[in-house]
């Protein structure tokens, strides 16, 4: 965990320099219908690209491609037009090198929590190989996470033992124990009491803070976007594709009390007018 | 100690209770009068002993012959009467069943795996499936007389073709319902069908497989009888109907009863195998989306 911080040597200038080497994700131009030719089209001249070590995050009205957008740079859809560059290798297939977590945290009832966070790694080539012989090993950095997100000493307990905070925690740890370089979040807090929430905003921030992971964070909570992330992708209406991005002026690391400022409630109010904006256009649309 | 003793003080501290008794002997039967007596416990005897009461009373009360309806004192008596030929036909009847049913474990299995694995082979298999089920499986019997002649064979076989099909059904849900997410993150991480297979949908098919098998063992002993009840020369259900064509009444039930102890004791396994093998399922409720 103490690589070199790219983030750090760049003081708090994270808007993206367009230097294309930095880049760990890129979408250019990217088309992606489901459903055959005749289906329906998700997003539509999707273009972005995401620095190393940035947090961004992506919001939009409903059902804008959001998911679609978090499928696509995962490998889990590949687009019918366009290119999408993970760590400068086009994509093809899943990329391992993600880790991903929902809203539903999905943790497995038969295994206590430790095991449940050691799933990814029976999974991924490169660790499964090694996981028996290194048991150990995993074991010790699975107990680093779970107390770094404030779950120390629960690892024996089975899901349904945890509360929903608890288990998103847990469903984080699980996205993070094989290291990736991009941790991709999709709405992880929509399901969570608002102090929860804001707890687990302070742990992924620190996490952020910590490790030199590119996170990047689907949400329909702008407070929680303009909060945790660096810059802001803004979406239009179906077919998405990103019609504004934000640059967070934030000094990082950020307290829970910049929500409470001015310039904080002006940019959530900005955003919150783009997207209204798309929303209206889109009901037009359909009339 | 001018505490009144609960209930389960007078459990834990027998001692102090007995001085309290000793001391105020009216304060203490009341104390152990209120010991709760455990209703729900004994409720399984408490319905059973009734239903056998009901029936001996009304079957006294209005003097019903015995070749309508025997009372239970005499069916217990058909019972000791004739235990070596009950005792030898209860154990065929339990061979059959038992063989039967493990053969629809281990097929149930298979196919279910096989059909959740592939949406391909599901659409195909299931139509089958449901119009094979749907075949009365007294009709079969014939043919698997004409196949394998009068024996063990076809009550094997009928238990097996009748026990088949929930296994199936419930071990191929267990794996459709697979949360989608959980999907995404592992094929996200690089996990082949394999790895999703053996990781989540094998172990969390597995409640859905060990519910089905207490439906299964049941249908199992319908099959057997059934079978046994066409063509056989032994089992309970060859014994009942040869003590029907001799008018012993009394030993027709004393063949139901055996079959509804074979058939609860067989139950009770799988509850209990299933509790067992798939506890987290019934603590946690989250395992239970059907």
């Amino acid at each position: 965990m103490d690589k070199t911080r790219l983030r750090r040597l760049t003081g708090n200038g994270q808007q993206g320099t367009g230097d294309v080497s930095n880049h760990l994700v890129t979408i250019d131009d990217v088309d992606m219908r489901y459903g055959g030719p005749a289906g329906t089209l998700a997003v539509s001249g999707l273009s972005l690209h995401v620095d190393k070590g940035e947090f961004t995050a992506v919001v939009g009205p409903s059902g804008c491609g959001k998911s679609t957008l978090m499928k696509l740079v995962t490998g889990l859809h590949i687009p019918q037009q366009g290119v999408i560059t993970v760590a400068g290798r086009q994509v093809t297939e899943p990329v391992s090198i993600v880790g991903m977590a929902f809203q539903n945290p999905t943790l497995l009832p038969w295994r206590t929590t430790l095991d449940n966070i050691l799933l990814p790694l029976e999974i991924v080539q490169r660790h499964r190989r090694r996981l028996r012989a290194n048991r150990a090993e995993y074991v010790e950095r699975a107990e680093h996470l779970l107390e770094t997100v404030g779950l120390k000493g629960f690892g024996d307990k089975y899901p349904w033992e945890l509360s929903g905070g608890m288990q998103q925690r847990a469903n984080l740890c699980r996205a993070l124990i094989h290291e990736p370089d991009l941790l991709m979040l999709d709405e992880p807090f929509g399901a969570l009491d608002a102090f929860t929430r804001e707890e687990l905003w302070c742990v992924i921030r620190d996490l952020h803070h910590e490790t030199d992971v590119t996170i990047q964070l689907v949400t329909h909570d702008l407070r929680e976007a303009v909060f945790l992330a660096d810059r802001i992708f803004v979406m239009s209406a179906r077919p998405g594709r990103i019609i504004e991005t934000h640059a967070v002026p934030f000094e990082r690391p950020r307290d829970l009390e910049v929500m409470y400022t001015p310039e904080f409630t002006d940019l959530v109010h900005e955003l919150r007018g783009l997207i209204a904006a798309a929303r209206t256009e889109q009901l037009e649309a359909a009339q | 100690m001018s505490a009144e003793p609960t209930g389960a003080d007078t459990a834990s501290k027998p001692a102090e209770a007995r001085r309290v008794e000793a001391r105020q002997h009216g304060e203490a039967q009341r104390a152990a009068k209120r010991r709760p007596f455990p209703w729900v416990k004994a409720a399984p005897w408490l319905y059973t002993i009734a239903l056998f009461a009901i029936w001996e009373g009304s079957v006294r009360l209005f003097t019903v012959p015995q070749y309508v309806l025997p009372a239970p004192t005499v069916i217990l008596g058909a019972i000791i009467d004739y235990w070596p030929t009950i005792w030898t036909n209860s154990v065929q009847t339990l061979y059959t069943t038992v063989v039967g049913f493990l053969m629809a474990v281990a097929g149930g299995l298979a196919l279910g795996l096989l059909v959740g694995w592939s949406r391909f082979i599901y659409a195909g298999l299931y139509p089958l499936m449901i119009g094979f089920n749907a075949i009365p499986k007294v009709a079969v019997v014939p043919i698997l007389v004409i196949w394998f002649g009068i024996g063990d064979v076809p009550a094997i076989l009928t238990a097996f073709l009748i026990a088949f099909f929930p296994i199936v059904v419930n071990v191929a849900t267990g794996l459709a319902t697979i949360e989608p997410e959980m999907e995404d993150v592992l094929r996200a991480l690089g996990a082949k069908k394999l790895d999703v297979m053996l990781k989540v949908g094998i172990p969390r098919s597995m409640p859905y497989f060990f519910g089905s098998l207490k439906i299964a063992i049941t249908l199992a002993f319908v099959g057997s009888v059934i079978s046994e009840t066409i063509a056989a020369n032994a089992g309970l259900g060859h014994m009942m109907l040869a003590a029907q064509s001799q008018f012993n009444v009394p030993l027709v039930f004393a063949g139901l009863i055996m079959l509804a102890v074979e058939g609860i004791a067989m139950y009770a396994l799988m509850a209990w195998i299933e509790k067992r093998t798939t506890g987290w399922a019934h603590r946690s409720g989250m395992a239970q989306g059907n």
